[in-house]
């Protein structure tokens, strides 16, 4: 590879993944750079913007709404309509539907809990940049950890997407069978425009790095990213 | 001026809490408790005098911000 990756990552107030996203990505080798929510510009030669797990603004209103609001925000919509790539992870999901950069919203869990557990993922569609080091119907196991992660969309919205090829990941057991841990439609887990240059899932796969702390699925996903 | 925003999950948008609530509610004996929903009420404090300005700026504010019309629908009640 010649020059590095540069990815950088987005932090509000609330925001506390930041830094094991840039644990992940320093890991694969890559420049990374924190991104402060109140920046108005995403830094010229950005190959990939995370926008990370947490709770921005405390999860007022709904979880990634007044987020959607931060002057970063106005400059990631930008880059993401010129074709530069997002991958917005659990807070950073919610963030990107919140925005409009991603279809569907995340409403609070069926079960009204807080769900913090590794769970098993099925890889749907692959024919995109985030999920092609994956097999289709592959089962990964990533952690999960939310309490809005239901995700919703209505019967159109659904169609399109798999028409589209949009749905990335499905809630699954080891096998592949839906176990659905949060009431989402279809136990959909990720998804992506149309456009395939905008990610989200709820699941973290920047703590699925390591054998020793559980499982190194996730470290495939981000490789995705690494080469352009 | 003020305006009082309701904002509820839209019908046919499964509403968890609320049917917690119901399930709670007849659990302890309220039996003729048929449906529950519930949702945020905003109060909002403005320097309007016109009360159909003011809920325009406030509908705009709920397309913005204070509802996500994917799965929510707002009511709007201008109190002068």
């Amino acid at each position: 590879m010649s020059a590095k990756i540069k990815v950088g990552i987005v932090q509000f107030p609330g925001t506390n993944c930041e830094y094991d996203t840039q644990h992940a990505f320093d890991a694969l080798g890559c420049e990374t750079v924190i991104l402060w929510h109140k920046e108005d510009a995403i830094p010229d030669g950005t190959d990939l913007v995370v926008v990370a797990g947490g709770f921005s603004y405390g999860d007022y209103l709904r979880s990634g709404a007044i987020a959607k609001m931060s002057p970063i925000m106005k400059a990631l919509k930008q880059y993401a309509n010129n074709g530069g790539k997002v991958l917005g992870i659990c807070n950073g999901f919610q963030v990107l539907t919140e925005t409009g950069l991603l279809p569907g919203a995340l409403k609070r869990n069926e079960g009204l809990h807080f769900i913090s557990r590794h769970h098993h993922l099925k890889v749907i569609s692959n024919d995109n940049t985030f999920l092609r080091h994956c097999e289709a119907n592959e089962v990964v196991n990533i952690p999960i950890a939310h309490h809005d992660g239901n995700y919703y969309i209505d019967d159109q919205g659904l169609k399109e997407l798999y028409a589209n090829h949009q749905v990335l990941l499905q809630y699954t057991d080891e096998k592949g069978n839906i176990d659905n841990p949060n009431g989402s439609i279809d136990s959909i887990a990720g998804v992506c425009n149309v456009a395939k240059n905008v990610f989200g899932l709820m699941p973290h796969p920047e703590r699925a790095m390591e054998s020793l702390l559980g499982s190194h699925d996730g470290r495939r996903m981000l490789e995705g990213f690494l080469s352009a | 001026m003020k305006a009082i925003v309701n904002v509820f999950l839209k019908n046919g948008v499964l509403d968890s809490q609320g049917k917690a609530v119901l399930h709670a509610l007849s659990g302890h004996g309220f039996e003729s408790v048929r449906d529950v929903r519930v949702g945020k009420q905003i109060i909002i404090e403005l320097n309007e005098s016109d009360s159909a300005t003011a809920k325009e700026k406030v509908a705009h504010m709920c397309e913005e911000l204070l509802a996500n019309t994917v799965i929510e629908e707002y009511e709007i009640e201008i109190i002068s």
